[in-house]
């Protein structure tokens, strides 16, 4: 051992060849040991035996314009029927030539969706442009006004259908669900004991039964004489129904805030309500947009029960335009199409709330 | 700087790194590392963050891989041999900055778990082991507690005594105060200066330049990599050699 | 000086009443309580006075009338002369049927897929990030109707079944496979398994015991499975190894022999399974995640192998972060099974709709659906909770 010492820096050497470069990647990451090896050759052989009749089927042997279904049946996939039948499966039975109306709604929907996004808005200014947002998907769809045909709610179909029932439905639980948990955390305990016994019960039985209690119950509810709205009943089914999976939600914001910004509220000498509002929640609900975004795409993906009450949405008008007697058979063709747009929309929201978690834990973990 | 029996660590190293590489991907991380340390000897690591100190010792017991070079513990060559390494880290006892102790198990479970499934001892040789370490790190009634109920200082004593139970040859250190806070560090550099007055070897990565004056038979200096200066602490501490050396000693030394 | 004594002090004085804030309290209690209760009986109120104008009976007495109405599948007996008790119970038997499948084999794939996501082989992780993002985003309303279709249109008649192995049939009819032809050997190889088990048990027992005395370590694990396993086939043996199975052949137009799964079941527990497994994946995932490199190290570092750091410091930590959100998943499952009235399995929603579309009764139809929902629920929620409270790490 010598006592050298070292003034300039050694200069950095390059690694050994073997260590870094596309080699050496493919022989770490497929084949690193024996087990790696043998997965890899695994999984290999499981994508070459079914990747290729997949592709086959849908792109090779596809017929991309046919006239009728028997003109359209072969080995591939009959994608003249998803030609055929687009408009219908996206918006159902909307009257044909005001088609454009629901189409601008899908428009304004994936607008307001982005513009969330962006961070540059302020709180009150988005909830302005969603309520503005929703205002005007309401008058395309009802119409009536600015020369615009009547539409009744049981021509809303498709796509528009779909999103009408997630957002309204939570906007809408989203101020219950906050009362919910507000309640739920309370000292008096009438009112926690109702708040539970709420939230356990939605929570405690499927989205199905919520839905069948709307369309059954609903109508039996109100005095004799007074009719509900299909429509609406399926959505306060959702309203109810998302309200106590987000009252959860924001009672895991309210847990998470440390006790000192009660006290300190509590010091400047803040009532209740001003301290719920001005502190507490705004820092609660900052702290839960992630598990909220989850909580979106859960509701979006629920919309597709209401067939069973006999209401149209997306994946209800992709079952109808499969009955039609000259297209008999290409279910696939309709449920992959239709899989593909919930997945882009399930997907990209799905990506942000990623994003916006591992941005929180950054900033966390100082 | 002798020990307490008078004397001076001597014969055939027990750690020894011969010109050792390491690369992050294309990054270069140490460079041509020379170090022997003997059996007996205290040897202190230390550097601004960054400079590949901790990377160094982890090194010694396989926690990181060399790409170039030669390490010999103990007699043993370190490669990727997994006997090798298994009998090497048997003989090596680690430290870590943040104790990583298993929070699911009881001190004593902690100390008595490599022992009981690594050197298959009966679990009553065990416990007396274990208890009394747990004495000499002067924590002896937690034996039932849970790590998440102790101290920082407690749990890092007994991350010590959990090491010692294993019976190494060489105990390794890698920044052992640095999550503490400041009235806890003394404590837990008690002990470690006890355990090296018993004879252990040791090398350690600390900032404690108290210790390192205290303890250390030598100081490394460690920069961008590459050992920039070695010698005994009052040498190096007084006449630093190399205009880096000083710059990093005025730093830590101004208080 | 001394102070005078707490008794001679002035009490602090009470705020008039109105401001008291032990009597708003309880005021707003009140209040809240009472529009909750008007609200309520205005409600049930309506309901009756509607139910009696559409002259739609209430009350439970249905249940004890003929059902008259057939169910495509049961696990046990039931005829249309049954009472809608009856059919009510064949629909909760089929709910608990496929939802214990379900999980059992969800956690099964789910854990595999769980564990393939974090490999070190780029393609296998990718697959399984493919498989999760891929069965996630897409309603599982919609996969139940693709598998269904898939099972009932795509699949060929009984007169062209598909044979993938020799004796399994699929048709649009469902899935037929052989089973072995009873014999009295299989009561045997049924108790010899019984014996293995207990015996797999006394073995880690003892192995246990003879660890802690000497240090010494035995395989139980693979003695144990070797049991459970070996003795079984040892009476198989034994008994000549009666491999006579009973075959499904086709008769006329449709199998007689072997045994069947609908396709119906067959799409639904397929759909449950191959949805809740993406979660569960995500589930296992994060938990092994959660667990701090730095265990690992220090095992390591005292010498453990790989295969022990996993069984006794980073299983057991990354199983308390596990269970809590699997449990939820499992709960998920077992009401998602109620989506079998979609493709007219005969699950317990489904045959409570027929019920309430024939007697009318939709509000006892729907309060027994969710009472029944209602207690698997809190059943396994309570179970959940004693758990984390056994496992909980101990803290300050």
């Amino acid at each position: 051992m010598t006592d050298t010492t070292q003034d300039l820096p050694l200069p950095a050497g390059r690694p050994p060849p073997v260590a870094a470069g596309p080699v050496a990647w493919v022989r770490a990451n497929l084949f690193g040991g024996i087990a790696s090896t043998i997965l890899t050759l695994a999984a290999a052989s499981l994508l070459a035996v079914a990747i290729p009749p997949v592709i086959r089927w849908a792109l090779i042997d596809a017929v991309w314009r046919a006239d009728s279904g028997r003109a359209c049946r072969g080995d591939g996939a009959c994608w003249a029927f998803i030609g055929e039948k687009l408009r219908f499966i996206l918006f159902g039975r909307f009257p044909y030539a005001e088609q454009w109306r629901p189409l601008l709604v899908v428009v304004v929907f994936i607008g307001l969706l982005l513009a969330s996004c962006d961070r540059r808005l302020s709180g009150r200014r988005l909830i302005l442009l969603w309520l503005a947002g929703l205002a005007v998907v309401g008058m395309l769809m009802w119409g009536g006004i600015l020369g615009m045909s009547y539409v009744p709610t049981d021509l809303w179909n498709g796509l528009p259908l779909t999103l009408i029932l997630a957002v309204v439905g939570m906007a809408f639980a989203f101020p219950l669900a906050i009362l919910l948990a507000l309640g739920r955390r309370s000292q008096l305990p009438a009112m926690r004991a109702i708040c539970v016994a709420y939230i356990e019960l939605i929570r405690g039985v499927p989205l199905i039964t919520v839905l069948f209690m709307a369309s059954v119950m609903l109508p039996l509810f109100l005095p004799t004489g007074m009719t509900i709205d299909k429509l609406l009943r399926a959505q306060v089914a959702f309203i109810l129904f998302a309200a106590a999976y987000l009252a959860e939600v924001v009672r895991g914001g309210l847990q998470a805030i440390p006790k000192g910004q009660i006290e300190a509220a509590d010091a400047l000498g803040l009532s209740y309500s001003q301290r719920t509002r001005l502190i507490v929640l705004p820092q609660a609900l900052a702290l839960v947009i992630p598990p909220l975004v989850n909580t979106f795409i859960g509701t979006f993906k629920d919309t597709s029960l209401v067939i069973v009450i006999g209401l149209f949405d997306l994946l209800g008008t992709a079952n109808a335009a499969l009955t039609d007697a000259n297209w008999r058979g290409f279910y696939a063709e309709a449920y992959v199409f239709v899989a593909a747009i919930y997945f882009t929309f399930c997907f990209f929201m799905s990506r942000y709330s990623q994003m916006l978690e591992r941005e929180f834990n950054r900033g966390r973990r100082r | 700087m002798t020990d307490a029996t008078g004397e001076t660590p001597t014969g055939q190293p027990i750690i020894e790194l011969r010109h050792v590489d390491k690369w992050y991907g294309e990054f270069h991380v140490l460079k041509d590392i020379n170090l022997a340390v003997k059996k007996g000897e205290r040897v202190v690591v230390c550097g601004p963050s960054g400079s590949g100190k901790s990377t160094v010792i982890r090194c010694v017991n396989r926690l990181e891989e060399h790409q170039r070079g030669q390490i010999i513990v103990a007699g043993i060559e370190l490669t990727s041999d997994l006997k090798n390494i298994e009998a090497i880290r048997r003989e090596v006892g680690m430290v870590f900055q943040q104790f990583n102790l298993f929070p699911h198990l009881t001190v004593l479970e902690n100390l008595v778990l490599a022992p009981v499934w690594v050197r298959r001892q009966p679990r009553k040789e065990a416990e007396e082991t274990a208890r009394m370490y747990l004495e000499r790190v002067r924590i002896p009634d937690q034996a039932d507690k849970y790590p998440g109920q102790l101290s920082g200082g407690q749990q890092q004593r007994v991350a010590i005594a959990r090491s010692l139970c294993m019976k190494p040859e060489i105990m390794l250190f890698d920044e052992p105060t640095s999550a503490l806070d400041p009235e806890m560090i003394k404590e837990v550099l008690d002990v470690m200066v006890e355990l090296a007055q018993d004879g252990m070897t040791m090398v350690c990565v600390t900032h404690e330049m108290g210790f390192a004056r205290t303890v250390g038979d030598t100081i490394v200096f460690m920069d961008h990599g590459e050992i920039v200066e070695r010698g005994p602490p009052q040498e190096l501490f007084a006449n630093p050699k190399s205009e880096r050396t000083r710059l990093f000693l005025s730093q830590i030394l101004a208080h | 000086m001394t102070s005078p004594p707490i008794d001679a002090m002035p009490r602090p004085s009470r705020p008039a009443f109105w401001r008291d804030p032990a009597v708003r309290g309880i005021a707003y209690q009140v209040l809240f309580v009472a529009i909750v209760v008007a609200a309520g009986w205005f409600l049930v109120h309506n309901t009756l006075v509607n139910l009696g104008r559409q002259n739609i009976a209430t009350g439970f007495g249905f249940l004890g009338r003929e059902a008259s109405f057939a169910i495509g599948e049961s696990l046990i007996a039931y005829a249309p002369s049954d009472t809608y008790a009856r059919a009510f119970l064949v629909g909760l038997v089929n709910t608990l049927y496929v939802a214990i499948l379900g999980i059992v084999l969800a956690t099964i794939f789910g854990t595999l897929i769980g564990i393939a996501r974090l490999s070190r082989n780029w393609l296998v992780a990718n697959l399984s990030l493919v498989y999760v993002e891929t069965f996630r985003n897409i309603p599982l309303a919609l996969q139940l109707l693709f598998w269904w279709s898939l099972l009932r249109a795509g699949a060929p008649a009984p007169r062209q079944a598909w044979q993938p192995l020799p004796g399994f049939f699929v048709s649009n009819r469902g899935v037929e496979f052989p089973v072995p032809q009873s014999n009295p050997a299989h009561l045997w190889m049924f108790l010899a398994f019984v014996v293995g088990l207990a015996g797999a048990v006394g073995v880690s027992r003892w192995a246990k015991r003879r660890q802690i005395a000497t240090g010494a370590q035995f395989p139980s694990g693979r003695v144990g499975a070797g049991l459970i396993v070996g003795l079984p086939l040892l009476v198989f043996v034994a008994a000549g190894a009666p491999m006579a199975l009973d075959w499904p052949a086709l008769k006329g137009f449709n199998f007689a022999g072997g045994s069947a799964v609908s396709p119906e079941f067959t799409a639904l527990l397929l759909g449950l399974i191959i949805y809740t497994a993406s979660f569960i994946a995500e589930i296992v995932r994060a938990g092994i995640l959660s667990v701090s490199w730095g265990q690992t190290e220090a095992a390591s570092a005292l010498g453990l192998k790989p295969g022990l750091t996993i069984r006794l410091v980073v299983l057991p930590q990354a199983l308390r972060v596990i269970i809590p959100p699997i449990t939820s998943q499992y709960l998920n499952l077992t009401k998602n099974s109620s989506l079998a009235v979609i493709i007219g399995y005969p699950d317990l929603v489904s045959i409570a709709n027929t019920t309430m579309n024939q007697t009318g009764q939709a509000v006892e139809g729907i309060a027994l659906i969710m009472a029944v929902y209602l207690a698997i629920s809190l059943t396994i929620a309570l179970a959940m909770n004693l758990y984390n409270r056994a496992v909980a790490l101990v803290e300050r």
